[in-house]
């Protein structure tokens, strides 16, 4: 964070919202138990920093940070450090509050002075959100807590400190919540409350005193009792006094707040006309909105009001009455979330209940407006602007208002939305407003949140920026929107009114409507390699129209070839940052280019000289190459825009999920949606998303036909079939062929296809790639050739690719893998990462296994590249089957899979008896057949499925319930594979609990752990898989502890199936691993070394399989089997697949960035953290070799598969 | 007997100095590398290539995936403290100065025309008592002239002696037309020592992989007789220091260099394979064979059996190599 302190007047900072928390809990506190979970894990990351960088806090000593395996245990952790006296603090959101709400009940009820800062962030119910709006916090309504709600930046900040001083007078525990990303993740120039004022509000009396209260052996007492009818009620009524008095005590720190530092709050704050006749009350991020909105209507003549909610809790009705108008005829109260069967949302309720207890007549007049409705807005962050406020007054003045509406959407199934004008805007003209679309990693977002900070330092303006990113992790598209002006910024929504468009990636034209934002008279940059001349003709029609009707100044400029020049490599933001301060005028040229420099400087510093100078080039280099391109040719454009969705897709995938990935979905009405969040598989392949610029192309005259490539490739873009010759009769002309090398496929045709609009261009497949050219070495079987020539021709030969048939799959041996690979991929097209290491499992799972799976799949990567709307990659065969999937939480995956499995064994072993009982209608043969425990081979399951299929005709035509009943049972009767699916976060954390006992139930369930070890999807934090002396997030001076053997601890139980394995190291041994596990009768478990962008390796350029090596050629990661069934035959069942490390642990660590930048940070550490790696290497092999030593003799028919009987229920209830 | 020598207008106590190598870059090993009776240290290189390359790759590694997904806006801690340019290696020599009481001399590898003076500057700030530039060009652009190549290296001589008040020492390659004369011209531009010679890592092929790989190898004996023919070519036609460096791993190796007009024999092979302590034997044997003949100190031997002072001076011209051929033995033809 940058302070500014211009003249001695008050210190400004450009910040976000997550940082405004954090700068004052970090602060106020001396314990703070964390866990990542977004949008919160900021704040967390925040606070970890500043105390690896020594920073004290008020009373000058270093907060103790301690990470935890989940909410529940940081909440657990802060509750006892509470107890002991420490001032003490947790950060969270959404589920991980929903984890904690057990301990937030005690410590309420215990009256410990605590503030958790929450980002309101949407709790899953059909459907995960990671957003913004408040079911998180009124779920924990009922806890005790008092709430208080922040609507900006500034208020995050200040209404920290109020929380954390009222806590602390007032003896009760504070939620402070503010907008998950609207306000968590907005930038914006605020002013910093001073150390001074802090230490004022934080009172040392009362610091004492509640500290003296604390749980001592010096003075003994016993807290937490159990009480029985006799004692419960009473004492649970006898903290009533300290709520009576919270809001008063909050109104009196919120003054003592407001003389030190100029900023009023209230508990109600009021906004508007004195004499409003409709007044809107809410809470949170729409409150700014709805002031603007307040305020230019007025200024229009209306008579509006707005109550702003900061303290909901304990929610003071008589000052609520008091703070609306004597005036007021007409009441919205408007809720950021939705609880379905109530009378009405929570702040709804609480209003109309205080208006009913608290009729106040004054000599104003009497406050009972003879309207009250309440409506719902902006779930998960849904876009809350001015128009949808005035829409929200005009309902009110209608003469029969609608309650219990929506605003923001179009309800077409139960009517509740209200009619929004779409043209109604409150931005004022003096408001500089510029949107930019950039590429995830093309650095453009954080060149903005530079720009805002430069301006928010270097002027006098207000600054404000907000983020939007797609969905996907790869090829992500970023809108980032900023707003500067000369007053402070209420525009909590995005911008749709721009002065400035910026395009920093070309391709984004032909895809995107770009200028549909744009302003008549705006400016319009766009980076491109084609010249000031040459582009006109070659921009999508629609573009051409678009600027000449808006007659905007159109600038283009090769970034990319000035980012070469300057030796920036292909990073474009400081350029196009450049490119902005040079067209909008927000500061004079020179000045902002000074600016620009000096911030590098700052910026780019701590990562050396030579950084800075290419950055400083780069500066230098681009206003010589920024070209205006005036508009004198007429509409003779390129076409229109490509469409988001194949115009093949079927109408529900074209419909509604094309416009939400064309960006529409906005503009879809609720009866496009399902009720309950099911939707279709296989609709990834609708997406065409061209994002390599380079695709392999298959040399098959020396291609060996191994497959790696296949296996390897993390989005199933090059696949191999084998056919007869005939089938190629037709073919495109360009499509590659080859005589099939497997003996068993004489005679057959081996085709290898690249889906080149589906690629990625992450190399991997060129890197596995084991053939050599003899005659020119860098050529090998597979070589890059530029995507855009040869994209029409490699279409047509993806789709004749496709309608090829599939080999029998009774013909392919599932354990070689240059035959395995040729079944077909029930997982292709993900959103993951370019080169991700994680999806090769999956595709391997679903090819072997796809179209008898069921998966659970914890929360994290997998979850979102696996169901992220709007197309998802889990797909089907040509018979229609594929995997199932869902998702239900991070915590409980392992359960919700086992859950799957009772349920399942459950539903077959009725099909069974109603088989048995109906044994004579259906012939005693075929019974018996079905009776018999399932086959695992491909020919066994082909069998079983056909005899079902006889099975089910014949039921048709027996018309009882019983046989109605099996009729709806008689699929359970082919296995079916159960997978629970999750990464390291899940398994080895937050999950291991649920996973140890699933684990040791005995019951078929298969674990696949994809082990990045760290947590990857919310930003790299550790977890209890990181490796010792890896940085990462909450380990910024390297893991000190050795990674924790997960497989160890599963082996132990004896009859659990165990595989390590590293596909990139030895994709036969982990083809095997998948083939026993499944398998194997009871419980297994595979853990899949996956390597990740998280990791600090060059996943997008091929590094995965390279890394994969290393790791296992070292000895860091041990490749084995632990297969009990081995342990029956007098065989140990441990097998390892690694032989003796061959390299040094050393090189292999220096090669990822998790290990090297701790040798650039703090090499001493490194030094010995390393040396303590190798040993911790050396010591785990030895392990592992004396265990595989020991002999075994031929036990009885093993407990595999036997059920452990599993609690009925948690002891100690 | 007196094993004092003097380089590059130091005093040592012993010729025996540990060359490069990096076992330096470890405190404790300074330390031992003086209680093993070496007379002076060279420093590991600090590269100048290797700061701009892990400065690339941090940036890079920091960089990639940022601000791609709303979840994970980056995917590594904020660290203010890296330690990207020279701090670490000055910070060395700080220390090494504090630790040890022999000479610390550091080593500057660098790739750029301002990197030199930049950090020779630096270097000698932070307390070296002598610097030695590792000079490492490997000419791949077949319009680039020997004189031009020449000329390149001198002016890096010129360019960092004009800034340092320290002795300055060129580590140079054997690759040189006429190497007596880049060894004169090299004083001339204000070399005080001449570091014989540097080795390069050669690329070897992996037959198995087909895959190209630098293959480190240590010196060998045999690696001593190229220093110790352009020594004793050298010895009294520079106004400047010899050090010799390659293939020195018993105490008759050193003598040999002495012999040949070495002020210094560094040790750098046989210290990474035997260990520090072998200082110490070297020395031993060194001071046996003095003993044994009569030798009263190392000025008395140094460049005794130079090209100058030797009986059979072409011995270290070509006409030696004819006479090795027509004596090498002839391998037999073997069993039939």
């Amino acid at each position: 964070m940058t302070d500014s302190h211009p003249s001695n007047g008050p210190l400004f900072a450009t910040i976000d919202g997550n940082e405004a928390a954090a700068y004052v809990a970090y602060r106020v506190n001396e314990v703070m138990a964390i866990y990542p979970i977004t949008p919160s894990s900021p704040i967390a990351e925040w606070c970890d920093q500043w105390a690896s960088e020594g920073k004290p806090n008020l009373w000058g000593t270093i907060p103790s940070i301690v990470e935890m395996q989940s909410e529940g245990g940081a909440a657990g952790a802060v509750h006892g450090s509470l107890q002991t006296g420490a001032l003490s603090t947790t950060f969270t959101a959404s589920q991980g509050l929903l984890l904690m709400i057990p301990n937030m009940f005690k410590i309420a009820g215990e009256l410990l002075p605590a503030v958790f800062h929450v980002t309101a962030r949407t709790v899953a119910t059909h459907a995960l959100s990671i957003f913004g709006d408040h079911s998180d916090v009124m779920a924990a309504r009922s806890t005790g807590w008092a709430m208080l709600a922040a609507g900006s930046v500034q208020e995050t900040m200040d209404l920290a400190l109020i929380a954390q001083a009222a806590a602390l007078r007032a003896r009760l525990p504070f939620i402070h919540f503010f907008d998950g990303f609207r306000t968590s993740h907005e930038v914006a120039k605020i002013q910093l409350i001073p150390d001074a004022v802090m230490r004022e509000l934080m009172d040392d009396d009362e610091i004492a005193e509640w500290r003296g209260h604390a749980m001592t052996p010096d003075h003994p007492v016993l807290r937490g009792t159990a009480q029985n009818p006799d004692a419960f009620f009473q004492g649970r009524e006898a903290a009533n006094p300290v709520y009576d008095i919270c809001p008063d005590i909050v109104q009196q720190v919120m003054e003592e707040f407001g003389k030190r530092t100029g900023r009023h709050y209230k508990p109600f704050d009021y906004v508007g006309a004195p004499d409003a006749e409709r007044v809107l009350v809410i809470m949170g991020s729409g409150a700014e909105v709805a002031q603007e909105a307040v305020e230019f209507l007025n200024r229009r003549g209306e008579k509006l009001g707005l109550i702003k909610v900061r303290l909901y809790r304990p929610f003071d009705g008589e000052r609520f009455v008091q703070a609306l108008p004597p005036s007021a005829k007409a009441v919205a109260v408007l809720d950021r979330t939705k609880e379905p069967g109530a009378t009405g949302e929570p702040l709804y309720q609480d209003c109309v209940t205080a208006l009913v207890e608290h009729r106040l007549d004054g000599p104003g007049g009497s406050r009972q407006p003879a309207v009250i409705v309440g409506g719902r807005y902006g779930l998960s962050s849904k876009e809350f602007t001015p128009a949808m406020v005035k829409a929200v007054f005009d309902n009110l003045a209608e003469r029969t208002p609608k309650n219990h509406f929506t605003v923001g959407i179009n309800d077409d199934v139960s009517f509740t939305s209200l009619t929004v004008d779409p043209e109604f805007s409150t931005e004022p003209d003096d408001v500089i407003r510029a949107v930019f679309y950039g590429l995830g990693s093309d650095g453009t977002v954080g060149a903005n949140k530079n720009s805002i900070k430069i301006i928010g330092e270097n002027t006098a303006n207000c600054a404000q920026g907000y983020f939007v990113y797609d969905s996907k992790k790869s090829g992500s598209m970023t809108v980032s929107h900023l707003r500067f002006g000369k007053q402070p910024i209420h525009s909590s929504y995005l911008i749709t009114r721009a002065n400035f468009v910026a395009c920093h990636q070309p391709e984004f034209l032909e895809r995107y409507d770009l200028l549909r934002h744009l302003v008549p008279g705006g400016a319009f940059l766009l980076n491109s390699p084609c010249s000031k001349d040459e582009i006109w003709p070659r921009l999508p029609t629609p573009v051409q129209k678009a600027l000449l009707e808006r007659k905007a100044r159109f600038h283009v400029i090769d970034a990319t070839s000035v980012a070469r020049a300057s030796g920036m490599g292909g990073r474009i933001n400081t350029i196009m940052q450049v490119c902005f301060f040079a067209l909008s005028g927000v500061l004079p040229r020179d000045e902002a280019i000074d600016a620009i420099k000096e911030s590098i400087r700052k910026t780019y510093g701590r990562k050396g000289e030579e950084v800075v100078r290419k950055n400083l080039q780069a500066v230098d280099n681009t206003l010589a190459n920024l070209f205006e391109v005036p508009l004198t040719g007429g509409v003779n454009g390129a076409g229109g825009f490509h469409p988001p969705i194949s115009p093949d897709a079927p109408p529900f995938v074209r419909e509604v999920l094309g416009e939400l990935a064309a960006g529409c979905g906005d503009e879809l009405p609720v009866s496009a949606f399902p009720r309950d969040g099911t939707f279709p598989t296989a609709t990834s392949q609708y997406e065409k998303r061209n994002l390599a610029l380079d695709i392999p192309v298959w040399n098959e005259a020396i291609c060996i036909q191994c497959l790696k490539c296949v296996a390897m490739c993390p989005h199933a873009a090059i696949r191999a079939k084998v056919c007869d010759p005939a089938n190629l009769e037709g073919a495109p002309p360009t499509l590659k062929s080859a005589a099939a090398r497997a003996p068993e496929w004489k005679g057959m045709r081996l085709v290898l296809q690249v889906a080149a609009e589906d690629c990625t261009g992450c190399v991997l497949c060129v890197e596995v790639c084991p053939v050599r050219d003899k005659t020119e070495n860098k050529r090998k079987a597979l070589n890059l050739q530029p995507q855009a020539p040869l994209r029409m021709a490699e279409r047509a030969n993806w789709k004749f690719f496709l309608g090829l048939p599939e080999l029998d799959r009774r013909k392919i041996n599932p354990t070689l893998l240059r035959q395995q690979q040729v079944m077909q991929p029930l997982f292709e097209f993900s959103g993951a990462c370019a080169g991700c290491g994680e999806t090769p499992y999956l595709k391997l799972l679903t090819q072997l296994f796809g179209d008898r799976a069921i998966i659970a799949n914890a929360t994290g990567c997998s979850s979102i590249y696996g169901g992220n709307l709007p197309t998802t990659p889990y797909a089907k065969n040509a018979e229609g089957r594929g995997p199932a999937w869902c998702n239900s939480l991070f915590e409980d995956n392992a359960e919700f899979g086992l859950g799957y499995r009772i349920s399942l064994d459950k539903q077959r072993e009725l099909a069974g008896e109603l088989l048995r009982k109906l044994a004579g209608s259906l012939g005693d043969e075929l019974v018996a057949a079905l009776l018999k425990p399932s086959e695992t081979d491909e020919a066994g399951i082909a069998e079983r499925r056909a005899r079902v299929a006889v099975l089910k005709l014949k039921l048709q035509h027996l018309d009882s319930p019983e046989a109605n009943l099996l009729l709806s049972l008689a699929d359970q009767l082919v296995r079916k594979s159960v997978w629970i699916v999750g990464g390291d976060g899940w398994a080895y954390d937050i999950g291991y609990g649920g996973l140890d006992h699933v684990l040791a139930s005995g019951r078929d369930v298969n674990t696949l752990v994809l082990d990045t070890e760290v947590y990857s999807n919310t930003g790299g934090q550790m977890s209890k898989s990181t490796p010792r002396g890896a940085v990462a997030k909450f380990a910024a001076g390297g893991k000190p502890g050795r990674k924790k053997d997960l497989g160890l601890i599963a082996m132990a139980y004896g009859n659990i199936y165990v595989a390590c394995v590293a596909m990139g190291a030895k994709d036969d041994q982990t083809l095997k691993a998948f083939v026993e596990a499944e398998s194997y009768p009871g419980p297994s478990l595979i853990l899949a070394y996956s390597p990740c962008i998280a990791q600090g390796i060059a996943l997008d350029i091929g590094a995965s399989a390279r890394q994969q090596k290393m790791v296992v050629d070292c000895g860091q990661w041990l490749l084995y089997r632990f297969d009990p069934r081995r342990a029956e035959r007098g065989e140990n069942p441990l097998q390892l697949d690694s032989p003796p490390p061959k390299t040094s642990v050393l090189d292999y660590l220096l090669s990822e960035n998790r290990f090297k930048m701790l040798t650039l940070s703090k090499p001493e550490s490194a030094r010995q953290l390393f040396a303590e790696a190798a040993a911790d290497d050396a010591d785990r092999r030895k392990l592992y070799e004396f265990m595989q030593s020991r002999t075994f003799k031929a036990q009885a028919p093993e407990p595999a598969g036997q059920k452990i009987p599993i609690a009925a229920e948690s002891p100690g209830t | 007997m007196d094993l004092s020598t003097t380089y590059l207008g130091m005093k040592l106590r012993s010729p025996l100095v540990c060359a490069a190598s990096p076992l330096s870059q470890q405190l404790d090993n300074l330390k031992r590398m003086e209680d093993a009776r070496a007379s002076a240290v060279v420093l590991h290189s600090l590269f100048e290539e290797q700061l701009r390359q892990d400065t690339a790759e941090l940036e890079d590694n920091l960089e990639r995936g940022a601000f791609s997904s709303p979840e994970a806006m980056s995917y590594f801690p904020e660290v203010d403290n890296y330690k990207l340019g020279p701090q670490e290696y000055l910070a060395l020599i700080e220390r090494a100065k504090q630790a040890v009481g022999i000479p610390v001399i550091a080593s500057l590898n660098a790739c750029s025309a301002g990197g030199w003076t930049r950090y020779a500057r630096a270097i000698q700030d932070a307390g070296a008592d002598a610097l030695e530039l590792n000079i490492y060009h490997i000419p791949t652009d077949p319009a680039q002239t020997s004189a031009d190549i020449e000329a390149m290296y001198l002016e890096i001589v010129r360019g960092v002696k004009s800034e340092l008040t320290i002795p300055v020492a060129v580590k140079l390659s054997p690759f040189f037309t006429n190497f007596s004369n880049i060894a004169v011209r090299l004083v001339e531009a204000g070399a005080g020592g001449l570091v014989l010679f540097n080795r390069f890592y050669q690329p070897d092929i992996d037959l198995e992989t087909l895959e190209v790989r630098p293959n480190i190898l240590r010196s060998t004996p045999m690696a001593l007789r190229l220093p110790l023919r352009w020594i004793a070519i050298l010895y009294g036609r520079v106004q400047a220091s010899l050090a010799g460096t390659s293939g020195v791993y018993f105490g008759g190796d050193a003598l040999k260099l002495l012999l040949a007009g070495a002020d210094v024999a560094m040790l750098c092979s046989v210290l990474l394979r035997d260990g520090i302590r072998q200082i110490t034997s070297i020395e031993r044997e060194l001071v046996a064979w003095m003993e044994k003949h009569e030798y009263e100190s190392v000025r008395q031997l140094k460049g005794s059996l130079s090209q100058m002072n030797c009986a059979d001076p072409a011995a270290f011209e070509r006409a030696q190599y004819m006479r090795a051929i027509i004596s090498h033995p002839t391998p037999s033809a073997g069993p039939s």
